[in-house]
């Protein structure tokens, strides 16, 4: 079991009068890998700020192993930022950038220059050590930004949006590589980001924000898989939510509900159900089945859009009762029913026991997760 | 439009602006009384010039005085940009504005406007008084040239510095300086031709106890040909070309 | 960064900076504008009681003469530089940018270089025995040597060599940013080469030529010292009343009144131009 390295209780912050962190809480354990994910303005950059003592808490503490950091300043705690836009120095060389901490703890030379060598070898920037960072790329930029905050070794790095400005592929290659980096340093990395495929594919847990309030905390798997509430089923992939009625709660293990006139059984979810109660049904669309007008099972509907996405075929479906529903299936070369045109009728299944429930909420959250990463 | 035709014209407009220039340079090496026929190659107003020890005197004032009016306006209109770039608090806009206002209006009404306070107030019109004068009107374009640097400026360096170990101080030293540097020697520099060629408000703010050079060269070409001033404006020209290009140098290498 | 630079810091920046602007600004003009409506005396250089006769004098047909010769030799400079400045500006845009960086260093040397002495070295020029009159006579076009120095064509001759560069700087940075597409887009709309120019062009670098003129029009009214060292006494600048008014007649009021009248042409002039970038889209500075 992994001890927890900092922790964070009771944060607010507001700015201007307006609330960005509310009454937050939150364990950081030591050696992972964990994500800060939300929309723009759910707070998940101020957290970061707070952390790395940029910004003071109005109210609430930060202790990294035991000892209050609240108040600390930046410059005396161990810990180390990766910005945004690298923040390098423009007057400095990328040897110099990566020393600089180094310099700031006035180690003697010889080992300045042999940890900065070393640095640079590990991110494979070498030979790039005299070179002023506008003469580097923005993939090279990003790489000595890295160097230069794990060089003093800090107990935890934290990284805000750093890929942000590259591009896809390159995005792509640094995802890969900063994976690599975390487990050869064993530093636990706090990592922030808005694009939710980039933490479900990099983070050993994911905090899903909102609002200056944790939304959910979970391994990818869970926060795609079991999202805690509408907003991160929302917020994480897509997702088809479909209107149910539970039907009859069976007692302690199981519940029928009613969707689109289907009765189907569901374990028993872990929030309170009684008959007559609405809820959602949640489905992923590559949990979604087309199947053939004459089929036995499935819900009738038409087939309004359809886009090929290379290894998958990703369709809306109109259902008669007007739900769309989006679906996403792997091809199958053997398979001769597996395409359809548009406007086609067609029914729609799922995998059973591939559902997800949530309970009804009040429809403020409507929509504010349809953000696009 | 033919590339000809432009290039004709620039280089016209050129020659123009330069004659003059020229005409000064080659009249300052001529032996000649007159200032208008060519009587041979000569140093002897050179040697004229430095044999006039008012006029040395002059110009050693002149250099001290921009020299400090340039440190002074720089260190001011540093702090100014710093604190217009970084606060916000009332008032912002009408220093902008008086700033504005200063650089704009012309310079015989800041003149005039300067020698009023001063009788007011009863200040001596000498050194200290042209010094006031003079960081008054350099302060606007090093504030401007400062801002122009802050703009660009990253936010988050002094953080990467602080992040990384430096404390308030180090950071300002290491990272805010050196990076707002080229800004501050550009300033520096404008400030200091501003105030070297200065006649309009050095005629009304100065005074007999300390005399700059623009004035000695004012009250010496009014009246007729000088040839020592040809040797004079050779000098300063040198000078200023020399200032000129190490501002330049230093622009460049400092573009990122 | 609000923590970085602490609360003591700021206050003494903005009471040293706030200090010396109420103090060497605002003051001074205040100043100016209370002298203008006092009465002269010869002791104090003004005292009570507050009148307009100050103004009433600027009509006087004596000042009203030298004010508006002044205004059409200011008026003959700006027109003159915007004349040779604005396609100047223009080809200037055109030069590969290397050679670009050269020509505005190039541009702005004589605007480092004092500008006394290249006034005193179009002196050396245009005198009666001077270079100017020297090489027309021995190339034969003229046979005896024409006045040039002391008239009023010298004045706006000094007048037009100091300011250009003010004339050409701004202009040179409306071209600069005058986008080539926007060129393109009106000829491929059916524009022709005049049209283009009245629809896109002018109105396009009308702030620049607005700022140029701003910066030419109302210094050719204050150097005093061109038509001191280049006009002789019939050619005065306003600024040259002002400067006889404060520092030999002492007649201050007067003298305030004038340049208050100047700083009121600043202002019309600035309101100008911001309204003309307004039109298109930018910000007023």
């Amino acid at each position: 079991m992994k001890q927890t390295l900092l922790s964070l209780s009771n944060l607010s912050k507001q700015f201007d009068g307006k609330t960005v962190l509310d009454s937050l809480d939150l364990e950081i354990l030591d050696g992972e890998f964990i994500t800060l994910l939300g929309p723009s303005g759910c707070g998940k950059t101020t957290l970061l700020r707070l952390m790395a003592g940029f910004e003071h808490p109005d109210t609430g503490t930060i202790t990294l192993g035991g000892e209050d950091l609240t108040h600390t300043p930046p410059e005396k705690r161990p810990l180390n930022t990766v910005f945004q836009n690298y923040a390098l120095f423009p007057h400095m060389s990328v040897f110099d950038n990566v020393a600089y901490g180094l310099k700031m703890e006035k180690r003697p030379k010889e080992e300045i220059r042999q940890r900065v060598d070393d640095a640079l070898a590990m991110v494979q920037l070498g030979e790039f050590a005299r070179r002023k960072p506008h003469q580097l790329s923005g993939g090279q930029q990003q790489r000595v930004a890295i160097a230069r905050a794990v060089i003093k070794r800090p107990k935890m790095l934290l990284l805000d949006e750093p890929l942000s400005a590259l591009d896809f592929k390159l995005r792509r290659t640094m995802q890969v590589e900063l994976k690599r980096l975390q487990r050869e340093l064993g530093i636990t990395f706090v990592f922030v980001t808005h694009d939710q495929e980039e933490a479900l594919s990099m983070s050993d847990r994911v905090v899903v924000l909102k609002d200056g309030q944790v939304q959910q905390l979970g391994t990818p798997r869970e926060v795609y898989e079991r999202p805690a509430n509408l907003f991160t089923a929302r917020f994480v992939g897509d997702t088809n939510f479909f209107a149910g009625r539970v039907d009859v709660a069976n007692g302690d293990d199981t519940i029928t509900v009613d969707v689109f006139g289907l009765k189907r059984t569901f374990p028993k979810p872990d929030f309170q159900v009684a008959a007559g109660q609405l809820l959602h049904v949640l489905l992923r669309p590559e949990d979604i089945r087309v199947l053939a007008p004459n089929d036995d099972d499935g819900v009738a509907g038409k087939v309004v859009e359809r886009n090929y996405k290379g290894s998958t075929l990703d369709s809306v479906i109109h259902l008669d009762d007007g739900t769309e529903v989006l679906a996403s299936e792997f091809f199958d070369e053997d398979d001769p029913t597996f395409d359809y045109s548009l406007g086609e009728r067609v029914k729609v299944s799922w995998v059973d026991g591939w559902e997800w429930l949530l309970p009804e909420e009040n429809t403020e959250t409507e929509l504010e997760g349809a953000v696009d990463a | 439009m033919s590339r000809w035709l432009p290039r004709t014209y620039l280089t016209l407009v050129y020659l123009l602006l330069y004659v003059p220039i020229l005409v000064l340079v080659v009249f300052s090496f001529n032996d000649s009384r007159s200032g208008y026929a060519w009587g041979g190659l000569s140093l002897r107003w050179y040697e004229a010039l430095f044999n006039n020890r008012a006029m040395v005197q002059a110009m050693w004032n002149s250099l001290w005085l921009a020299l400090s009016a340039a440190t002074v306006s720089t260190v001011i209109g540093a702090l100014t940009a710093l604190a217009l770039h970084r606060y916000r608090f009332r008032g912002k806009q009408v220093l902008n504005g008086m700033l504005f206002v200063v650089m704009m209006s012309p310079e015989i009404v800041l003149a005039i406007s300067l020698l009023g306070l001063f009788l007011l107030v009863g200040l001596q019109l000498g050194y200290v008084s042209l010094l006031l004068a003079h960081v008054t009107f350099c302060l606007p374009f090093v504030v401007i040239t400062v801002m122009a640097r802050l703009s660009g400026f990253d936010e988050r360096l002094p953080e990467a510095a602080r992040d990384l170990g430096a404390s308030d101080f180090t950071m300002t030293r290491t990272v805010l300086i050196p990076v707002i540097m080229p800004a501050l020697l550009a300033g520096w520099l404008l400030g200091f031709t501003l105030s070297l060629d200065d006649v309009v408000v050095s005629t009304f703010v100065g005074g007999p106890s300390y005399e700059i050079l623009p004035l000695r060269i004012y009250s010496m070409v009014r009246v007729g040909l000088k040839p020592e001033v040809n040797a004079l404006g050779t000098l300063l020209l040198v000078f200023s070309l020399v200032m000129l290009m190490l501002s330049q140098w230093i622009l460049l290498r400092s573009k990122r | 960064m609000r923590s970085v630079m602490q609360q003591p810091f700021r206050t003494a920046v903005l009471v040293l900076v706030w200090g010396w602007l109420l103090f060497l600004v605002l003051t001074p003009n205040l100043l100016v504008i209370g002298a203008s409506v006092m009465t002269r005396d010869p002791g104090t250089f003004i005292s009570l009681p507050l009148n307009l006769d100050a103004y009433r004098q600027l009509f006087n047909p004596l000042y009203l003469d030298v004010f508006l010769h002044s205004l059409y030799m200011a008026a003959m400079t700006t027109l003159i530089c915007l004349l040779i400045g604005y396609p100047f500006a223009w080809a200037l845009s055109k030069v590969p940018r290397q050679r670009q960086m050269l020509l505005i260093f190039l541009l702005i040397v004589p605007f480092w270089t004092n500008s006394l002495v290249r006034t005193y070295a179009l002196k050396l020029i245009l005198a009666t025995n001077g270079l100017l009159n020297n090489a027309l006579m021995s190339v034969g076009l003229i046979d005896q040597p024409m006045q040039m120095l002391y008239t009023e064509g010298a004045v706006i001759i000094g007048l037009v060599y100091l300011l250009l560069p003010f004339m050409i700087l701004p202009l040179y940075a409306v071209f600069d940013d005058l986008r080539e597409d926007l060129l393109r887009a009106s000829h491929d709309l059916g524009a022709g080469r005049l049209a283009t120019f009245v629809h896109i062009i002018v109105p396009m670098t009308l702030p620049g030529v607005l700022a140029g003129v701003m910066l030419v029009l109302l210094p050719a009214m204050g150097l005093f010292f061109v038509p001191d060292i280049l006009g002789g006494s019939r050619n005065l600048l306003v600024g040259n009343v002002i400067k006889n008014q404060f520092l030999d007649a002492r007649n201050w009021p007067f003298g305030a009144a004038a340049s208050i009248m100047l700083t009121l042409a600043m202002a019309f002039l600035m309101f100008a131009h911001r309204l003309s970038k307004r039109r298109i889209g930018e910000e007023g500075v």
